[in-house]
C-alpha cells in the first residue's frame, strides 16, 4: 500500500502556514535585525547571533581567521574575563557554543527563558566589546591547530574533501578550508584577529534569531534595551566572486592510512538565490535524496544490497549557500573492491539519471521526505532557528521559509529531468580518491605493534 | 546564591503513561499534541553484552538483519515503505541495549505504514542467507576500516583493558565475525528479542487508546524470551597503559575505569561531581586546564556512562604526539587533585545551579523526552525520575561526592590507552 501522499502534504502545509503570521521581524536603527518565533511547547528559548561573514570572506594568507575570531569571543571582553561568558552562562543552566561555516558565523545559547536577557545583555556586549589578548591569542591558535589536526590531518575522509573542494574551486574562496590551512594558522597573529573582529562584528552585519516561549514584543523590548545601543560600522564592500566556469573532469588522489578506498563526486549544480522564482535547486535536492537520501535511494539499493561494491554510499546537497552550489555525493568501497569500479558504478548510475531523470514513484517518495524534514524540524526550537538565521544570512528573506514546501511539492518530473541533463555533466565534475595507505608500512599487513609500560 | 535559580518551573514536567501489554512488554507514554509527529522506540536487552565471546558483533549483526527482509515485505519493500511515508527509521544500539528508534508524522495513512513496517521487521525476520552475507561482510569491512582510525582504536582498546573478563570489554573481530552462522542470529533474535524483555516509548502525537493498540502490534507476535542476567562486573584489574603505534598527527589519550550503573546511589554525588570535574563542556576543571590554560587540546572531558552493570567513567584528550607525556600526566593529576579534595563550595553551587537550572533543556523536544524515557523503561527507573532530577542534584553534598568519587574513581586504577605515542 502506499500511503497517500495528499495526508503528507495536507500536514507539512499546514504547518508551515501556521508558520506564516508567526516569525515576527524587527528592525533596530542601527541596522542589527530580529526574528523572533514563539513556540511555547517547553520553557526554554533559543538565543543566536548570525554575522553574515564567514571563510568565503577570508583572503589568502589568513585562510581559518573567521573561525579563530570565533574562538576568541569566549576570551573576554572589556567587561568580562576570559571564560566569564561561559562560566555565567552555565551557571544560569545554559548551554552555549559557536561555529563557523564558509558563509556565516553563529554563537548560540540555549537557555530558561527567563534567562534571555543574560544571554542578550553577554551577546550585545562581545559584539562590540571584545578584547584580543596576545595571551590569550597564544593559547588559543593551539587549540585550533588541535582541532584541525583532529578534524582533518588525522581524518582521511575529510582530508579527502578539503581535497576535493582546493581541486573543484581555482578562484573561489571556497576553495580553502574554513578551518584554515595549517601554515595560515601557524602564521596568524593576534592582530589578525582583532582586524578580522574589527572589521566584521557589529550590529549591521549581525541578524539575532529567538525562537522559543517568549513574547515577540517583550523580546523586542529586551533586544532595543541590549542591542539597541551599539553603534553601527560601515562594512567593507563585497566583491561579487566567481568561479570560471569548468571545462572538464578535475580529479585529485589523496594518499592516507584507510582500510578501504573512499569517493567524493562533485557536480557544479546553482544554489538557491530567489525563492519565488528559481526551480533547478529544488529540483537537485530532489535528485540528491533519490540517489543517496536513504536505505530506498538508487545507490544503495544498487551499490550496496545489488552490487555490493560499496560498504555505504551517499548524496548530499544544500540547497541554501552563499557559495556555489554543489551536489556531492560519497561512497566506501567494499573490502575487495577497487576504487575505479566504485567510480564507475557511481557515475553509471548518475548518467542514466542525467538521461532519463526519475522516476513519478521516486520523485513523489523524494518530495514526501524533503517535506517531513521540514515538519520534523519543528520539534527542536534551535532548528527552527537554524533555518530562520541560515535563510536570513545567505541574504534570502526567512519567509522564503515558507514558501519551500510549496515549491518542492511543485517540482515535475520534467524538470527533475532537465536539471539532471544539464548539470549532471562530466564537464562539471570533480572526483577526489582516497588511496588506503597502511599503517605501518614497514610491517604492512601485521597487526599493530602494541607496548605496554 | 538566587533562590530562583534554583527552583524547577512548573511547566517543564513530563506526564508519563505506563502500562504492560497483553504480551507482556512494558510500555512508556508521553503525549504531545502540538506537532504532527510521533517518536517510537523499541528496545531490547540485547547489546552487545549478550555476545557470546567467541562470537562478538553477533547481536549488532542480528540486529542490522531485522531490516534484511520480513514475513511481509522483502528488504527493499521495507525501505520503500518507510521512505515512501516519510518516516525515519534509526538502529538504537549499544552494550545493553538493541532496537529501532521511529519518527512518523502522525497522520494515520503515513503512521501505520511505517509502524506496521516495523511491526513487521520486529516479528517475523527471515534473515535471508544471502543479505546476511552481505552484511557481514560490511560489518567486517567497517572493522577494518575502525582499525585504522586512533580514535576508534583507542575506544576498543580502553574497553578490553577495563572489563577484561566481563562481555563490555568485548568487540568484535573479523575472526569473530567468521565465527557467526546464521542460526547463530536466530538463537539470539529468540533469546533475546522476547516481549517480556521489550520496552515501547512513545512520545508526540498518539491518543492512549492508539498507543495501546500500537504496543500490542508492535509486540503481540514476539516469542517470551529468556530472561538473562549480565554479570556483575569484577572488582578492577590491575593498572595498565598501553601504548599503541599509529602514524596519526596527535596521540589519542583515553583513562578509565568502571564505576557506575544505573540505580546506584552514588549517581547524582558522580553526575554533579563529575560536571565540576569535566562535564560542564567549557567551564570543567579539565577543561580549563587542558585546553584553556595549556592549549594542548581542541576537546578534552570526563564523562560517565552508567549501564545495567558498571559502566565507564572516561576521560579522553587528542594532543599532538610531541607534548602527550605532558598532556597525560596533566590529566591524571587534575583527576587525582579532584578526587583528593573534591570540588571547592563555590564550585559545587554552580554545579548544582547550572543542572537544576539546565533541567528543561533536558526535556525541550519530544526526541529528548524519548531518549529519557526509554532510560526510564529499560533500567526500571521510578516514573517520577524526571521529576524528581532537580531535587536530587540541590541535595548532592561535597561529603557525598568525595566519598563517590573514592570509592568508584581511584586514580590508581584508572586504565590508559595512547593511540599514536610519542616516537
Amino acid at each position: 500500500m502506499i500511503p497517500s501522499r495528499a495526508a503528507v502534504f495536507a500536514a507539512a502545509l499546514a504547518l508551515v502556514s501556521a508558520a506564516q503570521a508567526n516569525p515576527h521581524e524587527f528592525s533596530l536603527p542601527n541596522g542589527l535585525r530580529l526574528i523572533v518565533k514563539e513556540d511555547h511547547r517547553a520553557p526554554t528559548v533559543v538565543h543566536q547571533v548570525w554575522y553574515r561573514v564567514g571563510s568565503m570572506d577570508e583572503v589568502p594568507g589568513v585562510t581559518g581567521v573567521a573561525h579563530v575570531l570565533e574562538h576568541m569571543m569566549f576570551k573576554g571582553t572589556r567587561r568580562f574575563g576570559p571564560g566569564e561568558f561561559s562560566r555565567i552562562i552555565a551557571e544560569a543552566g545554559g548551554r552555549e557554543n559557536a561555529f563557523t561555516s564558509t558563509d556565516f558565523t553563529v554563537y548560540h545559547e540555549q537557555i530558561h527563558r527567563d534567562r534571555l536577557p543574560l544571554a542578550m545583555r553577554l551577546e550585545a556586549d562581545r559584539m562590540v566589546n571584545l578584547v584580543v589578548r596576545p595571551e590569550e591569542f597564544a593559547q588559543e591558535i593551539k587549540v585550533v591547530m588541535e582541532e584541525r589536526r583532529l578534524s582533518y590531518e588525522d581524518r582521511p575522509r575529510s582530508l579527502l574533501y578539503e581535497n576535493l573542494l582546493a581541486t573543484a574551486f581555482a578562484a573561489h574562496p571556497y576553495k580553502s578550508p574554513t578551518i584554515g590551512w595549517m601554515r595560515d594558522l601557524q602564521n596568524m597573529t593576534w592582530t589578525d584577529a582583532l582586524a578580522w573582529y574589527r572589521q566584521w562584528y557589529a550590529p549591521n552585519n549581525a541578524t539575532v534569531v529567538v525562537v522559543g516561549d517568549v513574547r515577540p514584543e517583550q523580546v523586542l523590548a529586551w533586544a532595543r534595551r541590549y542591542y539597541g545601543a551599539l553603534a553601527r560600522r560601515t562594512m567593507p564592500g563585497r566583491k561579487a566572486l566567481a568561479e570560471p566556469e569548468q571545462r572538464g573532469v578535475k580529479r585529485v588522489t589523496l594518499k592516507a592510512p584507510a582500510e578501504l578506498p573512499y569517493l567524493r563526486l562533485a557536480y557544479k549544480v546553482p544554489a538557491l538565490r530567489d525563492p519565488a522564482n528559481d526551480w533547478e535547486p529544488f529540483a537537485i535536492s530532489l535528485i540528491a535524496e533519490a540517489l543517496g537520501g536513504s536505505d530506498a535511494a538508487r545507490f544503495n539499493q544498487i551499490l550496496v544490497r545489488e552490487r555490493r561494491t560499496a560498504t555505504s554510499a551517499v548524496a548530499d546537497y544544500e540547497l541554501i549557500s552563499r557559495c556555489p552550489g554543489m551536489l556531492f555525493l560519497g561512497a566506501a568501497a567494499a573490502k575487495g573492491r577497487s576504487a575505479s569500479e566504485l567510480e564507475d558504478g557511481m557515475r553509471e548510475i548518475v548518467a542514466r539519471v542525467a538521461a532519463e531523470g526519475i522516476s513519478p514513484e521516486e520523485l513523489a517518495r523524494a518530495k514526501v521526505q524533503r517535506l517531513s524534514e521540514l515538519v520534523f524540524r519543528r520539534d527542536s526550537f534551535f532548528a527552527q532557528a537554524l533555518e530562520l538565521g541560515e535563510l536570513e544570512s545567505v541574504g534570502l528573506s526567512f519567509r522564503g521559509a515558507d514558501r519551500i514546501a510549496e515549491r518542492f511539492k511543485a517540482i515535475t518530473v520534467e524538470q527533475v529531468r532537465a536539471a539532471a541533463a544539464r548539470y549532471l555533466v562530466e564537464d562539471g565534475l570533480t572526483v577526489a580518491v582516497l588511496d588506503p595507505q597502511p599503517l605501518n608500512p614497514r610491517s604492512a599487513g601485521a597487526a599493530p605493534p602494541a607496548a605496554k609500560h | 546564591m538566587t533562590l530562583i535559580a534554583l527552583s524547577l518551573p512548573a511547566d517543564a514536567r513530563v506526564k508519563i503513561d505506563h502500562w504492560i501489554a497483553q504480551s507482556g512488554a512494558r510500555v512508556y507514554l508521553v503525549e504531545s499534541h502540538a506537532l504532527p509527529i510521533v517518536d517510537i522506540a523499541v528496545e531490547f536487552a540485547a547489546g552487545s553484552a549478550y555476545d557470546p565471546r567467541e562470537k562478538a558483533g553477533l547481536a549488532r549483526l542480528t540486529l542490522a538483519m531485522l531490516k534484511a527482509g520480513s514475513s511481509r515485505y522483502s528488504e527493499s519493500e521495507a525501505s520503500r515503505r518507510i521512505a515512501d511515508a516519510g518516516a525515519e527509521l534509526r538502529e538504537n544500539f549499544d552494550v545493553d541495549r538493541a532496537g529501532f528508534a521511529l519518527r512518523s508524522l502522525s497522520s494515520e495513512a503515513e503512521r501505520k505504514a511505517a509502524t506496521d513496517t516495523l511491526a513487521d521487521m520486529l516479528q517475523s525476520p527471515r534473515f535471508p542467507a544471502d543479505a546476511f552475507e552481505r552484511e557481514r561482510a560490511r560489518a567486517v569491512a567497517n572493522i577494518l576500516e575502525a582499525e585504522t582510525q586512533p580514535d576508534r582504536v583507542a575506544e576498543r582498546r580502553l574497553y578490553a583493558l577495563m572489563y577484561p573478563e566481563h562481555p563490555y570489554g568485548l568487540s568484535a573481530s573479523p575472526a569473530s565475525l567468521a565465527a557467526i552462522a546464521r542460526e547463530d542470529l536466530e538463537r539470539h533474535y529468540r533469546t533475546r528479542y522476547g516481549s517480556m524483555q521489550a520496552v515501547v516509548t512513545i512520545v508526540g502525537d498518539l491518543s492512549r487508546d492508539a498507543a495501546r493498540t500500537l504496543a500490542e502490534e508492535l509486540t503481540s507476535r514476539l516469542a517470551q524470551g529468556e530472561r538473562y542476567a549480565l554479570a556483575p562486573v569484577a572488582p578492577s584489574p590491575p593498572t595498565e597503559t598501553l601504548r599503541i603505534a599509529h602514524p596519526s598527527a596527535q596521540s589519542h589519550v583515553l583513562l578509565g575505569v568502571a564505576a557506575l550503573s544505573y540505580g546506584d546511589p552514588d549517581y547524582f554525588p558522580l553526575l554533579v561531581g563529575n560536571y565540576v570535574l569535566g562535564g560542564s563542556g567549557l567551564v570543567s576543571r579539565i577543561f580549563r586546564e587542558v585546553r584553556d590554560k595549556r592549549g594542548y587540546a581542541y576537546s578534552a572531558y570526563s564523562y560517565l556512562r552508567p549501564y545495567q552493570r558498571a559502566g565507564p567513567f572516561l576521560v579522553g584528550l587528542q594532543t599532538r604526539r610531541d607534548q602527550a607525556r605532558e598532556a597525560l600526566e596533566l590529566a591524571r593529576t587534575v583527576v587525582a587533585e579532584f578526587v583528593a579534595r573534591g570540588p571547592t563550595e563555590a564550585e559545587l553551587n554552580a554545579a548544582r545551579k547550572s543542572l537544576v537550572g539546565g533541567f528543561p533543556l533536558r526535556i525541550d523536544t519530544n526526541r529528548k523526552v524519548l531518549e529519557q524515557l526509554a532510560l526510564i523503561g529499560f533500567y526500571g527507573l521510578p516514573l517520577d525520575w524526571l521529576d524528581a532530577y532537580p531535587a536530587r542534584v540541590r541535595s548532592v553534598t561535597l561529603a557525598q561526592i568525595r566519598s563517590a568519587f573514592a570509592r568508584r574513581v581511584d586514580p590508581g586504577k584508572l586504565s590508559v590507552v595512547v593511540v599514536g605515542a610519542p616516537d
